[in-house]
């Protein structure tokens, strides 16, 4: 394995990374750089084939879930074979946690290898129709960007499927696969109840495919180089690379690609910085968990390595908290966000959320009642596993890490006090929250 | 063949019927949803457990195979 040495990114030749974006500039590949840069794209020309390669590259989904790929295409694959109804595939790259930035740049940068993943993917399942899922028109333009490519792939004939480009709302559940497939089908973008599976039934009853941007460019470059290639870098049981979103104390998001199972502390001290050693660190996002920064400097970006710290790699955002800033006053302005994103469809998060929210809101502020700490803990309890998606677990999860993570400071509060110097909100937010139906649209 | 109890949570209202047909396997949270057991449903439960499945006004309660 290759792993990167403390306080040096880990772009270079030693790491053979970054895989996925331009090794050189900011500037977005045309059809022609990226074939001079990956070569042309390896058709397999019968559904299947790639399956196999991607079992034994051992990929997994990199939207969070680290769902195996190749089990998924191979329900799909089984499904549509079964029913005898061709399967859709769909490229999900509505990257709605606010704190992650990694599959817009790499759609911005290499929307070519993302479009080669979709095409092979459809391919392998044999699929009639491929739709790239995104916030595109939001963000840096990347529509205009993906309509060029799109446009491009016509004009060299390269595409095999057409494709066809679709925005989501700018809700936080825009991504969950459920909600993906109810919005695609034209109704709002919030989840349905499972079963049925979409592998099995999705859009439009038919067998859905559902992979994030990341996983299909990986996928494309496995096509082309192997898997043993592709395991070059990263663990035994968690092999390859992962694009991370990660911000330090200035709060500047920084994409970098990594080796799955690299130490977390090259990766959260800046040059020149001595590291970790006070403060905490949010691993995986919004749904993720905090973590004190002295464990996660002993920690490796893997769910193997991240397990004891009860944190997932998720969709590969890392955020170092300063050290002048509050962790329960940001957990709070997170939570109350989580709460108003919330569908409102199922019992416990509709009421558990906004409870929880508000709990927190007060625990952060400045001599909280007694037992407002154990509501938070109970409601975190009663949501768990109790919605149609996880969206409750997530929150949960990232409430509960918080009263440990700042369990000091909880103390400091109760005393009426608050160890920030600096009140300005450090974790990103969006504004506005869906008021009617349309906002899910 | 062993069966579960599954709540559709989109579609429960929290009515509490399930609950008061079937207290052994189903209790109300405090804001009235119900949490379900989702172990394998005992045989001497079954006809409780359909009872309070036909209960459910909203058709959010199922009984599955586990």
């Amino acid at each position: 394995m290759t792993t990167a040495t403390q306080g040096t990114p880990t772009e270079g030749t030693a790491t053979g990374l970054p895989r996925l974006l331009p090794r050189h500039g900011q500037q977005p590949e045309d059809w022609y750089a990226h074939v001079a840069r990956v070569g042309r794209l390896p058709y397999r020309d019968a559904p299947g084939r790639l399956i196999s390669d991607l079992q034994a590259a051992g990929l997994t989904g990199r939207g969070g879930a680290a769902f195996p790929v190749h089990r998924k295409l191979a329900a799909v694959l089984e499904a549509a074979q079964a029913r005898r109804r061709p399967p859709v595939v769909i490229a999900n790259g509505a990257e709605s946690e606010p704190a992650s930035d990694k599959d817009a740049t790499l759609l911005w940068l290499a929307p070519h290898l993302v479009l080669d993943g979709l095409q092979l993917a459809a391919e392998a399942v044999g699929a009639e129709q491929a739709i790239l899922y995104t916030h595109a028109d939001r963000r840096n333009d990347v529509g205009r960007r993906l309509r060029q490519a799109i446009a491009q792939r016509q004009a060299v004939a390269v595409d095999r499927v057409p494709v066809e480009l679709a925005e989501a709302p700018p809700r936080f559940l825009a991504g969950q696969e459920t909600a993906l497939v109810n919005h695609l089908a034209g109704g709002p973008a919030i989840p349905t109840f499972t079963p049925p599976r979409i592998t099995e039934r999705g859009l439009a009853g038919a067998p859905t495919l559902v992979q994030n941007v990341e996983t299909l460019a990986h996928l494309a470059l496995i096509a082309r180089r192997g898997p043993r290639w592709f395991r070059q870098v990263g663990t035994e049981a968690e092999p390859g690379s992962m694009l991370c979103t990660i911000r330090r104390s200035d709060g500047v998001p920084r994409i970098t690609e990594v080796p799955l199972g690299v130490p977390l502390r090259a990766l959260l001290a800046g040059p020149g910085e001595q590291g970790l050693r006070e403060g905490a660190v949010l691993i995986g996002g919004y749904h993720g968990t905090w973590v004190p920064a002295a464990e996660a400097a002993k920690l490796t970006l893997d769910n193997h390595g991240l397990r004891r710290a009860g944190a997932r790699v998720g969709a590969g955002i890392l955020i170092t908290l300063p050290q002048d800033r509050c962790g329960l006053v940001e957990t709070a302005l997170v939570v109350r966000y989580l709460a108003l994103e919330s569908a409102g469809q199922c019992g416990p998060c509709l009421n558990g959320l906004p409870r929880i929210a508000a709990a927190l809101a007060e625990l952060a502020g400045a001599r909280p009642r007694r037992g407002t700490r154990a509501n938070v803990e109970r409601w975190a309890g009663l949501v768990t596993g109790r919605g149609a998606c996880h969206h409750p677990d997530g929150a949960a999860r990232f409430v509960r890490s918080a009263l440990t993570t700042f369990a000091a400071e909880l103390g400091r509060h109760e005393r009426g006090r608050c160890g920030a110097t600096d009140t300005t909100p450090f974790l990103p937010v969006p504004h506005g929250s869906a008021h009617t139906e349309q906002d899910w649209i | 063949m062993s069966e579960k109890l599954l709540v559709n949570p989109i579609e429960c209202e929290g009515h509490g019927a399930c609950a008061e047909l079937l207290p052994e396997m189903i209790t109300l949270d405090e804001w009235g949803y119900p949490v379900v057991d989702g172990r394998p449903l005992p045989a001497a439960l079954e006809r409780d457990a359909r009872a309070a499945v036909s209960a459910c006004p909203t058709l959010a309660l199922r009984l599955v195979r586990c």
